[in-house]
């Protein structure tokens, strides 16, 4: 085993840009992925990229390729798809592939391409994540399957939209000093109560928007960098991943995200720390009620507690541990098979000090990165850590 | 085309094993397979999901299941444009839970819109909440006829 470090992190701006190709998008967050870490393209030895749903949108697949050549790489690359964790199993093979001492340098990361399909066509794309045969046909969607999810939260341990809006509120207050961020404006817990139902109890605030973008990370091995003169002072300490049953109604329980209590426990057994030890975290919150599932799950707050940490101010800004400080998929938005690798380029900028919010976290040395696929039927955590 | 040949919303495809079993439960006759250990799964199956088994066997389902949770949706996929707003929930019957449509509430409330209030109250409060009894059943969509797995209530 060698040590991991983020020695280059790359993001597109996020947002609403429909003539973008993907290829386009992709290169851009690698060129600038290359540029951070002081990496020539020659040097990387695998390309890790992640993609849900680009044979609807572009109606393109065998992805890899093209955005090897897209980013100016000649080595073996392969798309991975996790639906929304889809670029967080693509950090994870490359950063267990540095580990093994596979190889040096590799290239992950991922692209979504969503706002040339019309509301309906990135409805539907987006619920081929969950089980077709079972769900889709009756009539579950993305965002109903989480608001079956809320309502089953509540009836287990209470608490309702008011709480849910203090999580969307807080995550747009996080994005607005965020340059790559879709949405840069506040939004009031009123605001957000009073806005119109998309799947109740989620309301659109509730929900995180359609997003284009991508994002691209050089990861080395801790000799490379030394021998490189490299500044890379992150490195990523623990990876983990977790499988749960595809539909939600063939799930254990309806409150609670057992795959990422199982990838949270190997990541931080992998890391050597705890819940205690982390500073900082960027989690999945498609959803208000996802932000809520994923810090109980990372052991951050008891099963039935999570829901009013945004409210009573635990995971704010200036709370004892701030949670999506980029904005999270709710205000910076969710380019969904680009999202694991913008967590992680976000929690290594928070940790470098040369994050807008970073100033929040000034001695923060531990980040947590969590990436949820479907209704968290896939689970990838990550441990990121200074380590000079 | 992806409507013609996604999953449930398919005319033209053939789902072996899951196409029989809804057609029993349009019959009435719908059943969950069941390992020697009681873990319930749906079909096709070859192995219990739970521990693996091999040996399943097809079990009636209860005429009668509950609502474990369920939600109005509003902003619906195509195969739903027209059912939208509509009720969708997942149900317990015996060794299994559906995913359904709910029929025969009103998806949308008397008029006062959605409370707000922080509380989850809303449209369906009074005709649907967690632990009603419901009744299962297969219907189709408004919106191109597909069938689909209906919930109805029933009298306790
Ligand atoms: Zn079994």
């Amino acid at each position: 085993m060698t040590g991991v470090r983020v020695a280059g992190v790359g993001l597109t701006q996020f947002g609403s840009q429909p003539e973008r190709t993907g290829r386009d998008l992709f290169a851009e967050a690698a060129d600038r992925a290359f540029t951070d870490a002081g990496v020539d393209r020659d040097a990387v030895e695998e390309l890790n990229y992640g993609n849900f749903m680009g044979a609807l949108a572009e109606h393109q697949g065998h992805q890899a390729p093209l955005m090897a050549e897209a980013a100016g790489v000649r080595c073996p690359a392969t798309r991975y798809e996790s639906a929304c964790a889809s670029a967080g199993v693509a950090v994870r093979e490359a950063v267990r592939t540095v580990a093994a001492g596979d190889a040096d340098v590799v290239l992950a990361g991922g692209m979504e391409r969503m706002t040339n399909l019309d509301t309906e066509g990135a409805t539907e794309g987006l619920a081929i994540a969950a089980d077709d045969l079972f769900e889709v046909g009756a009539g579950v969607t993305f965002p109903g399957a989480y608001a079956l999810m809320a309502n089953a939260y509540f009836e287990a341990h209470g608490g309702g939209r008011e709480e849910l809006a203090h999580v969307a509120s807080k995550n747009h207050e996080n994005a607005l000093p965020n340059e790559y961020a879709q949405f840069r404006k506040a939004v009031s817990v009123e605001e957000a109560l009073a806005a119109p139902p998309v799947a109740e109890p989620l309301h659109l605030y509730d929900a995180c928007p359609i997003t284009d973008g991508a994002s691209a990370l050089v990861f080395v091995s801790e000799e490379y960098a030394a021998d490189n003169d490299l500044d890379a002072p992150v490195a990523v300490t623990g990876t983990g991943q977790g499988t749960d049953r595809m539909a939600l109604a063939d799930r254990a329980d309806l409150a609670s995200t057992p795959a990422a209590d199982d990838a949270a426990a190997a990541a931080y057994d992998d890391a050597g720390i705890g819940p205690d030890d982390v500073d900082l975290a960027e989690v999945h919150d498609c959803f208000t009620i996802a932000e809520v599932l994923a810090i109980e799950s990372l052991g951050f707050a008891e099963p039935g507690e999570g829901i009013a940490a945004a409210r009573d101010g635990h995971t704010t800004a200036d709370g004892d541990l701030p949670v999506n400080l980029s904005g999270g998929l709710k205000a910076k938005g969710h380019p969904v098979g680009a999202t694991g690798g913008s967590q992680i380029a976000e929690v290594t900028r928070l940790l470098r000090g040369d994050h807008p919010n970073s100033d929040h976290v000034a001695d923060a040395e531990v980040g947590v990165a969590h990436n949820a696929g479907g209704t968290v039927a896939s689970a990838v955590v990550h441990v990121l850590e200074v380590a000079e | 085309m992806s409507d013609e040949t996604a999953g449930n919303g398919a005319s033209a495809t053939v789902n072996a094993g899951y196409d029989e079993w809804i057609d029993a439960l349009a019959e009435g006759a719908g059943y969950a397979l069941v390992c020697p250990d009681g873990h319930g799964s749906l079909p096709p199956r070859r192995v219990c999901p739970e521990c693996g088994s091999s040996s399943l066997s097809e079990e009636a389902l209860p005429e009668r299941g509950e609502i474990e949770t369920y939600t109005v949706v509003h902003v619906p996929s195509p195969r739903f444009a027209d059912d939208a707003p509509y009720v969708t929930a997942v149900a317990r019957f015996g060794p299994v839970r559906l995913t359904g449509v709910v029929r025969g509430v009103d998806p949308v409330n008397d008029g006062n819109g959605d409370t707000g209030d922080g509380d989850n109250a809303d449209a369906v409060d009074d005709a649907v909440e967690v632990g009603t009894a419901v009744e299962v059943t297969v219907g189709e969509r408004e919106t191109d006829g597909g069938r689909v797995v209906v919930f109805r209530p029933v009298e306790e």
